[in-house]
């Protein structure tokens, strides 16, 4: 495997293998020194688009306990904000010999672009409402070690489905793991066809079935038409507080919380909340996807000149 | 394919244990010591061997095990092995001289990871080694403070331990490879 653009790159074997592996990471931080060779000399180049916090610090930390170099470039205050494009960007650094890109665009499909670009090995980490697979991977983490299994499991995703690239690799991971998923939401902000995939709820009504409670943010900044008449409108009817919410089942979010709104305080720092988990988690399933990537023949070798397909 | 041959048997491995046991003793005549082992096998062998340690000193002796996928040097080219099992070091290293056991010494790769990947844990007083076998042909300049037998071997010659906890079955075979794997 060279690249990890999308969930449907791996089938449950190699998400279990991944998995697994993360959980024998878990072992480096806790000792005196806090990284393993495993891929020394290596480059890593993290490539922002977005702001994130977690996710880009995550990448970084991971890379590091790998004992890889890690080259940031953040979109704004860059040649990007004097317009250079994606795919000059990517050619440019490209000089830099990265052996391996993370990306993270607002744009739909710019990871697989990317990937066609350069000889380095690309993992999405979130392209526009598109995917974003390593949160789907460390949130099967984190519901493995919660619940064992995700066999059978009834998982419930609520919120904005339309938006959310979060949704959409979650959705393919928990089912690759064997469990049922529904997503709830107001009408405006589930796609059309969405049945196809999975069962979808417009109301609440039946949350009390679900094993897992996996509360999407609502993303203000990729709504450009208004979807809901408000957001306390929408908190109202799709709120998780302590009404809604079963003290058996298991309350994720992937962050950053928007408080009040798709979660009321009491339930974010309840006993049920893994959200610290997820994050935790974070590190080392990104430590067990660079190592996936980067070791063995199939990793990408450094070409001596900058290929560039057509 | 011909015949493996055994090279050791139960027993032999029983009575070389026992012996390796008493040189761990005599050797470091008094010095504290800990025995970690290097997964998988030699996690097994050290396991037996720290039994026979402490009843030879009559006090509790740190026993430890060590994954070295992580520190291989061959990571680039022969991939990410599919087992990783955890590492336990449960005591101070400093406080120890530490005796790696292992099943079969040969390029010496194996050992070097494992230096490495001990010192990430701490800075042990001692590193010695013990092996069940040492078949030769070395890479790096290493050798074995403890061997349980010398086995020159061609490099066309596999030479397998098991191991009852893994393989049912407890001895050393040498087998020769096909061509195409030598």
């Amino acid at each position: 495997m060279r690249h990890l653009l999308s969930i449907d790159d791996l089938d449950r074997e190699a998400i279990e293998r991944i998995l697994d592996r993360a959980k024998t990471f878990t072992d480096v931080s806790e000792r005196e020194i806090k990284k393993v060779p495993a891929l020394r000399g290596r480059r890593v180049l993290n490539l922002f688009y977005e702001a994130s916090t977690r996710t880009r610090s995550s990448f970084e930390l991971a890379a590091k306990s790998l004992s890889a170099d890690v080259i940031n470039f953040a979109a704004s205050g860059s040649a990007v904000d004097k317009g250079e494009s994606l795919k000059d960007t990517v050619q440019t650094l490209s000089a830099y010999r990265p052996d391996l890109i993370v990306i993270r665009t607002p744009f739909v499909g710019a990871a697989q672009l990317v990937a066609n670009w350069t000889t380095a090995g690309v993992v999405n980490a979130g392209d526009g409402k598109h995917e974003h697979p390593t949160q789907a991977l460390l949130d099967v983490y984190t519901l493995r070690e919660r619940l064992g299994t995700l066999e059978d499991k009834n998982i419930w995703i609520v919120g904005d489905i339309t938006h959310s690239r979060v949704a959409r690799s979650c959705i393919l991971a928990f089912q690759k793991m064997g469990a049922k998923v529904t997503v709830a939401g107001p009408p405006t902000l589930i796609p059309r066809g969405m049945e196809a995939m999975c069962e979808v709820a417009y109301d609440l009504d039946r949350l009390p079935e679900a094993d897992v409670v996996y509360a999407l943010r609502m993303q203000h900044e990729r709504m450009t038409d208004s979807f809901v008449p408000s957001l306390r409108e929408y908190a109202a009817v799709y709120q998780i507080d302590g009404r809604r919410l079963g003290a058996r089942q298991v309350l994720m979010h992937p962050g950053p919380v928007n408080r009040g709104v798709e979660l009321s305080a009491e339930v974010i720092d309840s006993p049920q909340a893994v959200i610290g988990q997820q994050v935790e988690a974070g590190v080392v399933v990104r430590m067990a996807v660079l190592y996936e990537l980067l070791t063995g023949r199939s990793a990408p070798k450094p070409a001596l000149t900058t290929a560039v397909p057509a | 394919m011909p015949e493996p041959k055994v090279v050791l048997d139960e027993d032999d491995i029983r009575r070389t244990l026992v012996r390796i046991a008493h040189e761990v003793v005599e050797k470091n005549n008094g010095r504290p010591v800990a025995l970690v082992g290097i997964h998988r096998r030699g996690a097994h062998l050290a396991t037996r061997l720290h039994q026979l340690v402490e009843d030879l000193l009559d006090e509790q002796v740190p026993l430890g095990d060590i994954d070295i996928a992580f520190y291989r040097d061959d990571l680039s080219t022969r991939g990410p092995d599919p087992h990783v099992n955890d590492s336990n070091l449960d005591f101070r290293l400093e406080d120890y001289t530490v005796v790696l056991v292992d099943d079969v010494l040969y390029t010496g790769r194996t050992v070097r990871a494992a230096i490495e990947a001990l010192f990430d844990y701490g800075r042990p007083q001692r590193v010695q080694l013990a092996v069940l076998a040492d078949r030769g042909h070395r890479e790096l300049p290493l050798r074995p403070d403890y061997v349980g037998k010398n086995l020159p071997t061609a490099r066309s010659e596999r030479v397998n331990v098991r191991v009852r906890e893994v393989d049912g079955v407890d001895d050393v075979i040498i087998t020769e490879l096909e061509e195409a794997f030598a």
